[in-house]
């Protein structure tokens, strides 16, 4: 039991910020704190891939003399791309919220809902 | 050098237009951008039917890219499949750029035109990088660049709902493209691997899992998210509603369809040799939930559409209903189940492109698709609504036009399986079709113009020629199936028998000194779970 807690606490970590940040997708009404919900989902998602690359004992994937056992890179190398994808997404992200916030004067979900039925409604 | 270029068109295919989009930037008169987009966009389509020929003659074949032999680096797959998606999305691409000219001039800001084809250009590469690659990881990177830059298109539309819709789109997207990413990195996990043919060789080994279990379930929902599978189809009606109508009509005739073939690949090829279609996790006894929610989005988005004023919104309603058609097929599983969900993508992309143009065209001249302000359209734009009548008699799958080839395709699997709800299904929700179309042609035809009602033109030719050249496409391919049918059932018997290749034997060039380093030191916490000898002596790639 402890060792599932303890010896595999990374994995744990990746579940409550994937829980975290799914939730606050969901659950907030806040535009922009949808866009970090979502960022902080994906973090997860970053945490899980670079805990499996990770071998015990093993150090960088630099070929030196009298080392002879390395932690995999390709995971990291992955997540590289991903983390790019992911700064890519939450900038578009709140750059769309600015502009609802100029368009309809609020960022709460609520309040545009009930102005884009209006607009639906004279439409 | 024609063997050169002939030897590398699978690259091509993809680069072409990724180099192409950032120099869109460069000019600046709108019409430039336009002609050098359209350029791009048809050389694309060229290479796309040069890739079908070849595919043709001498079957399947790869493109190590940078020369990196597959599994260890990405390789290009060209197959049956692939090949005709890739005619589709780049000819409808062309058709849709002829069309753009006027349309986007009309809708976006001049200072914008330039942008609006940069991300046109990186969002076709998306698409086509996500059909060509045959690495899973790289798929994603590709699926972001078409999302990203479909959100930002999405975001062009001049009604301030289009900046919320896109947002709706970007967060229902993302989250969609995190859940696949989780999904591959659990295969990966298990396999240490992600090509997709060295995948499917190893995931028999360890399909019984739960890891692999969890990472279908990821797998099934992001991609459902993404190819808005009813009840995850939220975010389409917006967005579909409030771009620009240049890129609905592109979106429309692509997106969905390329998320469709991602998610025919993954499950049945990657996945294929578990069967991890046909027995996914909520599967309920003989009838998978795949084919109940296909059915669902059948009648549910045929019965919305019914009651939606704005035509582009209806006819949003309509597409979630149609992609529910494509998934029924597919998941008959059967060959020509599969022929009839496949048929129906090319087909509907020829409707749904058609429709949209049509729509557009009567924005540019009336300004609105209000179907209450419609009245007596018909005689006013008399050539733009011909054409929309012949694809909306597709839509319905009348005798003689291609909606009818693949409802007729979709039917008879139904029939070969025996499932007597799917056939209802069909019926009925071509019924509930009939009726939203009718109503448009109603208000089309039925009614005179309000005698106050300004006069309008046509649209100009430019838009007139390629929304005509879906029309008569629709009503060629519902006579003649050589090619349509034809090529669908060569892709649906290539992927529902698709064994993968033996793969290399030897060891990667840099481990080929007799040190047998993978045997050695075996991946650890790297590869999960595989026997440490097996992972040595297959991927050697992955514990470098």
């Amino acid at each position: 039991m402890l060792e599932t807690v303890l010896g595999l606490y990374n994995y744990w970590i990746v579940i409550v910020l994937m829980m975290a940040g799914f939730y606050t997708v969901i659950a907030r009404g806040n535009l922009a704190k949808k866009v970090i919900g979502l960022n902080i989902f994906q973090t997860s998602v970053f945490l899980m891939y670079i805990t499996m690359g990770a071998v015990e004992g093993g150090t960088a994937p630099i070929v030196g003399a009298g080392t002879t056992l390395y932690s995999n890179p390709l995971p990291s190398v992955l997540i590289l791309t991903a983390i790019v994808v992911g700064v890519a997404t939450t900038a578009l992200g709140l750059a769309l919220a600015v502009r609802i916030r100029e368009s309809f004067g609020t960022l709460e979900e609520d309040e545009v809902l009930a102005l884009e039925h209006r607009m639906d409604g004279e439409a | 050098m024609p063997s050169l270029l002939s030897q590398n068109l699978p690259a091509l295919q993809v680069v072409l237009p990724l180099i192409a989009a950032p120099l869109c930037l460069f000019l600046r008169p709108p019409k430039l951008a336009w002609l050098f987009a359209l350029a791009v966009s048809g050389a694309a389509f060229a290479i796309a039917v040069a890739l079908v020929g070849a595919v043709a003659a001498n079957g399947a074949f790869n493109y190590e890219m940078g020369g990196w032999a597959a599994p260890w680096g990405i390789e290009y797959v060209i197959d049956p499949l692939d090949s005709f998606m890739l005619c589709l999305v780049t000819g409808i691409a062309t058709l849709v750029l002829i069309y753009a000219g006027p349309s986007v001039e009309a809708e976006i800001p001049r200072g914008q035109i330039p942008v609006f084809y940069v991300l046109f250009l990186l969002c076709l590469t998306g698409l086509l990088g996500m059909v060509a690659t045959g690495d899973v990881f790289n798929l994603f990177v590709f699926l972001e660049i078409s999302s990203l830059s479909t959100y930002a298109l999405v975001a062009m539309g001049r009604d301030p709902r289009a900046l919320t819709a896109a947002y709706r789109y970007l967060i229902l997207g993302s989250l969609g493209a995190t859940f696949y990413v989780i999904g591959i990195g659990l295969l990966y996990m298990m396999t240490g691997t992600l090509n997709m043919e060295d995948l499917a060789r190893r995931i028999p080994e360890v399909g019984e899992t739960r890891t692999i279990s969890v990472a279908i379930a990821f797998l099934a929902v992001g991609l459902a998210l993404k190819l808005a599978l009813f009840p995850l189809h939220k975010w389409l009606p917006g967005a579909y509603t409030h771009a620009p109508s240049v890129v609905t009509a592109f979106l429309a005739a692509t997106a969905t369809k390329v998320a469709i073939y991602v998610l025919v690949r993954i499950f049945f090829t990657v996945l294929g040799p578990i069967d991890a279609f046909q027995t996914l996790p909520a599967a309920m006894s003989e009838t998978q939930v795949v084919s109940i929610l296909a059915i669902l989005a059948m009648l549910s988005g045929s019965a919305v559409a019914i009651f939606q004023y704005n035509l582009k919104r209806l006819f949003a309603y309509s597409s979630i209903a149609q992609v529910g058609y494509m998934i029924l097929g597919i998941s008959m599983a059967s060959i020509t189940g599969m022929t009839g969900g496949l048929v129906h993508m090319i087909n509907h992309a020829m409707i749904k492109g058609a429709v949209f143009m049509a729509l557009g065209a009567v924005i540019l001249r009336i300004g609105a698709c209000d179907i209450r302000r419609l009245d007596g359209l018909g005689y006013r734009m008399p050539v733009t609504m011909a054409a929309f009548v012949i694809a909306a008699l597709s839509l319905i799958g009348v005798p003689g036009t291609s909606g009818f080839i693949s409802k007729l395709y979709l039917v008879k699997g139904a029939m070969e399986a025996q499932n007597w709800v799917m056939v209802t299904a069909v019926l009925v929700s071509s019924l509930l079709a009939v009726i939203y179309i009718w109503r448009v042609l109603e208000v089309a035809y039925f009614r005179a113009a309000p005698a106050d009602a300004p006069k309008v033109r046509e649209a100009p030719l430019v838009m007139l020629a390629p929304l005509w050249i879906l029309a008569l496409a629709n009503i060629y391919f519902g006579l003649e199936t050589t090619y349509s049918v034809g090529l669908t059932e060569a892709a649906a018997d290539f992927i529902l028998n698709y064994v993968p290749g033996e793969g290399p034997t030897w060891e990667h060039p840099l481990f080929d000194d007799g040190h047998g380093y993978g045997a050695d030191h075996g991946p650890g916490h790297g590869g999960g779970h595989v026997p440490e000898a097996e992972q040595g002596a297959h991927a050697p790639g992955v514990d470098l």
